[in-house]
């Protein structure tokens, strides 16, 4: 299956290439090079290319650029999903994943690429196998082994892998039990001109943080699981008693992990937290366009909009923008024309602006690309879905373990229309929409 | 500390000069002293005692093979490390040999008797990494030795070492493809292997070697399809991939009904209506055609495989793994009947939350699915909307999804958001969505003119890309109606002036040459101002000015004749030889002269004929001819090793082969056995004479009986072991019921004559099955000595069991109520042999023969009894069915004095609500003792739990003083105790209820024989299960007033049973339709022991509590 991985850089050097099956030349890579010049964006190099005796498949994370070379048919996906497994587990071992901390831990890559794949095909890919094979790196342990000139290698066969929960490795101590679940959901939506709503959906998820000595039997219930559309969920959990019961019943991995995610449809009616009022007009002729932007908070029930961040990608003829921010700050970049303004916590009694000027180019005419407005945002303890777990039990373990649960809301991909006065066309603005709660 | 150290002197060493590179050279690597140094430093390291040493020299020689360094001249001093006892330097070493073997085969062999030590090591870990690098070293002369490990190892205790001899499987053949015949032996005996570790990776390993096999599979089919949910996932996918193959060679075509509908007899009629000559011929075809039709007119029933297959897998839909949920799709898209495939949209849009990478390639199957099957995603169009932040790729694609979802009703919504497209500042986007609204307005005749004028209004947009790309667009548009649009060619003929990009240029010149009878004074103009510019323009407008003048010369020469005289000569002279070639060639044609032949009297047939509107078509269409979800299909080319979908069959093959109950490996044996199934399906289900459908739709309640036992091993995770169990024992078992069977055969014979239709072929058959079985006997005997491990395919074993078991039942029925049957010959409970832990599942020990027998002695029991319950049928079955009317119990539901002289009262009637059978019927009996009279008695202002329903009673419109009248209403609980609240109205006052139903009411009696009863039983073990020791109360010490009590206490209904100790009772949840099992079995001085196994262990526990109550007091 997978016949070779090269890690490319941003500035397209292979700084990491590994083989399961014969070597295959890194001229490979030049095919992946050409289709990385023709894409204008980073992103838009395709998945997948096919060169005359191979195929690449890659994935982009973290600026660095996972390129796998395939030999024959293989289900693209599953290149892609284990690439992402790949960059799942540097970041878990290592903390980041970047090409420096790729470097720094190149023994400990090799190993791990070594036990993920055998002949190409995926071998042990839960994280709970991979770290009894190989420990992660810590500075203890590397000073350690420096001294006793003992191994980070595990030399005994993962339990897990042999036992009825893969996902989970027996003999987990600790001093304080501990189980936290975190529910983050995120809004997408897009909204018209006029402030109604196109589509909004709102995609949540679970992770979850288990610190549990032995075998910990969890059930996890809802106050009202119905609102769950569509879920997926870890391995871990037993599908036919959520089917019957609506309970999620696991034998939780150990430490962290991504318990479900979820979806809530259009259907429920999705309450949009904040709106955003704004007058962006260019005239005819004029030099000057003028920017009206100003946030409100709607439906968060009392809680605050934080972390507010608005971006918009302004129209290729503006020069300069003067703004005035009635609080947190802004910059515009000339060059890619994009505009982000800092807006930190709303206030409800003084609701944040940004007024001003755009200068635009002189003599060109009137642009009729629409500014694009982004809106990151977080809200802290509250689930916009309103979705409440009820309750955590446990059983199979004598203990009580400590119980917490977080709730977040973010913004995901936040969309609008908006009618330009003056013009009579309409514009689309993008936005993020992110709310946390506790 | 130290890695990272070691890594970055290597760096800066490299990062200087660049030094490693030289080493590939030996004689350069001379004369780098520093660089020979640095070898030799590390070979110094290497050849130290100390391990911290070698590994620190190891780190750095992984290290340089990670940044693609040539690291070959250290081979002979790493391979002495081989054996090195440090763990990580022996790890580290395995990496360089595999990475540098295959370049020094002649040293490589040095490390070969390492590894051959390491495959006996007691340690599994190090059994397997020994087969792990060995099979991994591509050195041919060792492939003897590989096979042999390969072997051994695929036999091995430990299923972690099996699973590593799967996988050196097709390292081995990619190696020596000689060696297949061997590597297929092992194959199929790894398929065999019921362990979920295990089968992921043989699969795989049956891809790659010889998936042209399906033949291998059938044994094996229904335990993949069983295990599928605890595999990995990455064993999920090639397992999917592999069954969705397998299911198309061998089931029929579940949508072969809708497609006779939609291509109709048309597309045949036609095709024998031309070869009318030959009337014999035709005639014999019209009857195959015919004899087909019948055929295809026959109800289609799914084979219960099929069935089992798509059950399977759709819970797999809410797998993490988007490549897990991509398989699930693909297969439910080439195998699901259509109504079906509908439930795969969800997932898929899901999976567009996911990375961009994955979004890509679900877009693309997306689209493809989109083309054939439109109505799956429409629910979702507003899922494919364009945000500004997607990549151009995925925003191209989302397009392509939309424009194929777009339909009569829905394209006024996405022409909307098409407009805001095309304000985007993507440009090569905002090209595909001009592109995209061309396709939706030929597509969808009503929105043609609206497309058409909006194009027209983007002609006049500021940008050049924009106008460009709608003038190529609305070209092709204007060719399927030009007379109608001569302004809007009119419009595009001004645009000549301003828009600069050639192909618009052309599309334009084009048109314009086209349709010039409709712009008569205004195309001639147009070619003046061309002949002006076209030294100046580029080749494909130099071309279409050619055109132009051509036509305009044939249509009206008088005015143009000069003009083109001029383009000609201009054309003549061109740089361009194309040019320059259809300059002469349009001369000729057009230009009478003496020389010009008979062509040019055609020329304007040739240049004005009438041209075919262009269509507009999806780069996806007929993409689904490739496995949706391949590389190939994603490419829309055939990749390497790709395995073509096959095509339906036109007649199921013969569905038998998947329930091989022994493992026979001869032919001849197993076509026995086929004739054998044959014969005894029609022999064993008496009475109605069974035609295909009903044997089909029989076995389909098999099938399902067997993969709730293969779900039911999910949910505790525990299946495998029973599995294993139950299948030592199996081969016995069936001797016993060989007997068995024999001796009822004779009773039949003596007694009773079987149905007329089929006695004399039965009794022939059972003679030789008589035989036969003895023979196989001797055949199972032999196979299980030989093999321990060897596992057979239990759940299809199982499963041709129920069916033989269900028939026996079924047959004892009758023979019961004919004759007195004769005496059990030994009797025994073991039925705690069954229970079974939850999670000390060891599946790679071998089955130990001591556990084998009792089991067998319960299996084997359970048929004894089974002979008993013949007797005991007849009284034990009446308890059951009588519904127990008189124990009702009443509650109140309104007190008089608070309903001020209305009271109300309600019992569970335990009838069945015929409304909706998944409510639980509640009769009220409502009572007026007040003075006055109660008018529109009705409930209001329901208040439930979610998921809970109520169906009201009909409106009392008077109930008089001192009536009673009755009501009845359904609600359906949910199978939970929860409350019931509502308002109880009556004309002038509201009272709040509320209903709370006892558990025991929260199901319905189902009738179970005793067999199927132990068989649920045994699937509900473990968590499900529930054992409470008691003492009965003084006046329950009988059977009779067990029965009575439980049976009051909960809704269930005697299940026959040999034993008067035990009795037992079954039901089913009301709303979800699970079992609950209840087992009383009484011993000595009143003490008892009661076993509740329910699914949900919710009910079950308040059950046991219920029911302890009723037996105790």
């Amino acid at each position: 299956m997978i016949h070779s991985l090269f890690l490319v850089n941003a500035s397209g050097d292979i700084f990491l290439e590994k083989h399961w099956k014969s070597v295959v030349s890194r001229s490979v890579c030049d095919y992946f090079f050409e289709a990385q010049e023709r894409a204008t964006e980073p992103e838009n190099v395709p998945p997948v290319i096919p060169t005359p005796h191979h195929y690449l498949i890659s994935v982009l994370r973290h600026r660095i650029y996972f390129v796998a070379v395939i030999q024959s048919e293989v289900p693209p996906l599953f290149v892609i999903e284990f690439l992402h497994r790949v960059v799942d587990t540097f970041q878990d071992y290592f903390g980041v994943c970047t090409e420096a901390a790729i470097k720094d831990n190149v023994v400990v890559v090799y190993e791990l690429l070594e036990e993920m794949l055998d002949n190409g095909f995926p071998l042990a890919t839960e994280s709970n196998i991979l770290k009894e094979l190989i420990k992660p790196p810590t500075i203890l342990r590397t000073m350690v082994n420096t001294i006793t000139g003992s191994t980070n290698v595990g030399e005994q066969l993962p339990t897990g892998q042999l036992s009825v929960v893969p996902w989970r490795r027996t003999g987990v101590k600790y001093t304080n039990n501990e189980a936290y679940f975190d529910v983050v959901e995120e809004i997408d939506a897009i909204i018209d001109k006029s402030g109604s709503t196109i589509t909004a959906e709102i995609q949540g998820v679970i992770d979850a943080c288990v610190k549990l000595t032995g075998m910990p039997d969890l059930t996890l219930s809802f106050m009202n699981p119905r609102l769950l559309d569509d879920v997926s969920f870890h391995p871990c959990v037993r599908f036919k008693r959520w089917e019957a019961e609506r309970i999620l019943s696991f034998i939780p991995p150990d430490g962290n992990f991504r318990l479900l995610s979820y979806h809530v449809s259009s259907q429920n009616l999705v309450a949009i937290p904040v709106y955003v009022k704004h007058n962006i007009t260019f005239r005819e002729g004029s030099s000057q366009g003028r920017f009206d932007l100003t946030l409100g908070p709607k439906q968060t029930m009392g809680k605050a909009v934080e972390s507010v961040l608005v971006s918009s990608q302004l129209p290729r003829g503006v020069l300069n923008a003067n703004l005035n921010p009635s609080q947190g700050t802004y910059t515009f970049d000339p060059v890619t024309k994009l505009l982000s303004w800092d807006v930190g916590k709303i206030n409800p009694q003084k609701l944040p602006s940004l007024k001003g000027t755009m200068s635009l180019q002189a003599g060109a005419s009137k642009p009729d690309e629409n500014p694009t407005i982004n809106i990151q945002f977080k809200i802290q303890q509250m689930a916009i879905s309103g979705l409440k777990v009820n309750r955590l039990d446990m059983y199979g373990e004598k203990y009580k373990p400590f119980k917490g649960i977080k709730y977040m809301t973010k913004a995901g991909k936040f969309q609008r229309c908006v009618w330009i006065a003056g013009s009579d066309r309409y514009y689309t603005n993008r936005a993020s929409l992110i709310i946390v709660t506790s | 500390m130290s890695a990272s150290s070691a890594f970055n002197d290597e760096k800066g060493g490299s990062s200087s000069v660049g030094e490693p590179e030289y080493g590939h050279d030996p004689a350069s690597g001379g004369i780098f002293s520093s660089d020979y140094k640095r070898h030799d430093d590390l070979k110094e390291m290497l050849d130290s005692n100390k391990d911290s040493l070698k590994l620190e020299a190891m780190k750095r020689i992984v290290a340089m093979i990670a940044r693609g360094k040539n690291a070959s001249d250290l081979f002979p001093a790493v391979v002495k490390n081989v054996a090195c006892k440090n763990i990580e330097v022996k790890k580290l070493v395995y990496v360089y040999l595999v990475r540098y073997a295959e370049e020094q085969q002649d040293l490589a062999l040095l490390s070969i008797s390492t590894f051959q030590r390491g495959l006996k090591d007691p340690n599994q870990l190090i059994r397997a990494s020994a087969l792990r690098v060995l099979s991994s070293i591509r050195v041919t002369i060792i492939v003897p030795i590989m096979m042999l490990a390969i072997k051994e190892a695929a036999s091995d205790m430990s299923p972690y070492v099996r699973k590593t001899a799967a996988h050196a499987i097709p390292k081995l053949y990619s190696l020596d493809p000689e060696q297949k015949d061997q590597l297929i032996e092992v194959i199929e005996k790894l398929l065999a292997d019921k362990t979920t570790l295990v089968a992921g990776s043989v699969v795989m390993a049956f891809e790659e070697v010889c998936p042209e096999r399906i033949d291998l599979i059938h044994k094996n089919y229904r335990k993949l399809c069983n295990l599928l949910i605890d595999v990995e996932e990455w064993g999920q996918v090639v397992i999917i991939n592999m069954l969705t193959r397998y299911a198309r060679t061998q089931f029929l075509n579940p949508n072969i009904n809708e497609s006779l509908l939609e291509e109709g007899g048309g597309g045949e009629k036609t095709f024998y209506g031309s070869d009318e000559d030959e009337d014999e011929d035709e005639e014999e075809k019209e009857k195959k055609a015919e004899v087909a039709a019948m055929a295809k007119r026959k109800p289609y029933v799914m084979d219960p495989d099929h069935r089992l297959l798509l059950r399977n897998t759709k819970p797999l839909l809410q797998s993490r793994n988007a490549a897990v949920v991509m398989a699930v799709a693909q297969l439910y898209f080439h195998l699901a009947p259509k109504a079906e495939v509908g439930v795969i949209a969800k997932a898929l849009v899901r999976l567009l939350r996911s990375h961009s990478e994955v979004q890509y390639v679900v877009l693309q199957n997306v689209a493809t699915m989109t083309i054939k099957r439109r109505g799956m995603f429409e629910p979702y169009l507003k899922s494919f909307y364009i945000r500004s932040t997607d990549p151009t790729q995925i925003k191209v694609l989302k397009l392509e999804v939309l424009t194929n979802l777009a339909n009569e009703t829905n394209i006024s919504t996405i022409l909307r958001e098409f407009q805001t497209y095309i304000k985007s500042m993507d440009k090569d986007f905002v090209a595909a969505t001009i592109q995209a609204i061309g396709r939706c307005a030929t597509n969808i005749g009503e929105v043609r003119d609206t497309c058409l004028n909006g194009l027209v209004q983007l002609l006049s947009n500021r940008d050049e890309l924009v106008v460009a790309e709608s003038v190529v667009v609305i070209k092709k548009l204007l060719q399927m109606q030009p007379e109608k649009h001569s302004d809007i060619i009119k419009h595009m003929a001004k645009l000549t002036d301003n828009i600069q990009v050639p192909m618009a240029r052309a599309s334009i010149l084009w048109l314009i040459g086209e349709y010039c009878e409709h712009v008569p004074k205004i195309a001639p103009d147009v070619l003046r101002k061309m002949a002006k510019s076209f030294t100046n323009e580029e080749d494909i407008v130099k071309l279409q000015i050619i055109n132009l003048a051509a036509k305009l010369y044939l249509t009206n020469s008088k005015q143009t004749k000069l003009l083109t005289q001029y383009v000609l000569n201009l054309a003549k002279y061109d740089q361009n030889y194309d040019i320059r070639d259809r300059a002469r060639f349009i001369r000729q044609l057009i230009v009478p002269t003496e020389k010009s032949g008979a062509l040019s009297k055609y020329a304007k047939k040739l240049f004005l004929a009438l041209k075919p509107a262009p269509v507009l078509e999806s780069p996806f269409k007929d993409r689904d001819h490739f496995q949706l979800g391949s590389l190939s299909h994603l490419l829309n080319a055939k990749a390497g090793g790709y395995q073509e979908l096959p095509d339906w069959p036109e007649a199921a093959p013969d569905p038998s082969v998947r329930n091989v109950e022994v493992p026979e490996w001869t032919k001849c044996s197993s076509r026995e056995k086929r004739k054998e199934k044959k014969v005894e399906k029609p022999f064993y289900s008496d009475s109605e004479g069974e035609s295909g459908p009903t044997e089909s739709a029989d076995s389909e309640s098999d099938s399902a009986s067997g993969s709730e036992s293969g779900s039911g091993s999910e949910e505790s995770g525990s299946g495998s072991e029973s599995e294993e169990s139950e299948e030592g024992s199996e081969s016995e078992e069936e001797e016993e019921e060989e007997e068995e069977k024999d001796k009822k055969k004779k009773k039949k014979e003596l007694k009773k004559p079987v149905p007329e239709t089929e006695s004399e072929q039965s009794s022939e058959e059972e003679d030789r099955k008589i035989k036969r079985k003895s023979k196989q006997r001797k055949s199972d005997s032999e196979s299980e000595s030989d093999e321990d491990e060897e596992s057979e395919s239990e759940s299809s074993q199982s499963e041709s069991e129920d069916s033989e078991s269900e028939i026996e039942v079924k047959k004892k029925k009758k023979t019961a109520e004919m004759k007195p049957p004769s005496k059990p010959v030994k009797k025994e409970t073991k039925k705690e042999k069954k229970e079974m832990s939850l999670l000390d599942l060891d599946d790679f020990e071998p089955a130990p023969s001591p556990q084998v027998t009792p089991v067998n002695t319960f299996l084997s029991n359970s048929l004894v009894t089974d002979l008993e319950g013949l007797s005991l049928s007849d009284s034990v079955l009446s308890p059951a069915t009588i519904a127990p009317s008189s124990v009702l119990k009443n509650y109140e539901l309104l007190h008089r004095i608070t309903g001020e002289g209305l009271s109300v009262e309600y019992c569970f009637s335990r009838q069945p609500f015929s409304p909706d059978a998944n409510m639980v019927a509640v009769q009220m009996q409502f009572t007026n003792s007040a003075t006055s009279d109660t008018k529109n008695l009705h409930m209001e202002d329901v208040k439930l739990q979610s998921g809970m329903r109520v169906k009201e009673f009909p409106e009392i419109e008077l109930l008089s003083a001192g009536e009673t009248a009755m009501a009845v209403m359904g609600i359906d609980f949910c199978d939970s105790t929860q409350a019931a609240n509502f308002q109880l109205c009556t004309h002038t006052r509201k009272f709040f209820v509320s209903i709370q139903p006892p558990v025991g009411e929260l199901m319905r009696p189902i009738f179970l024989t005793e067999n199927e009863f132990k068989k649920e039983q045994g699937q509900l073990m473990g968590m499900n299960e529930i054992t409470e020791k008691l003492t009965l109360d003084a006046k329950c010490r009988n059977e009779h007033a067990i029965v009575q009590r439980v049976t009051t206490a909960a809704n269930l209904s005697r299940v026959p049973c040999g034993s008067d100790k035990e009795c037992r009772f079954a039901g089913r949840t009301v709303t979800s339709s699970s079992l609950v099992l209840v087992t009383v079995a009484t011993k000595e001085e009143g003490a008892a022991q009661l076993t509740v196994n329910c699914e949900k262990m919710v009910i079950g526990t308040m059950l046991v509590k219920d029911i302890l109550l009723a037996l105790t007091q």
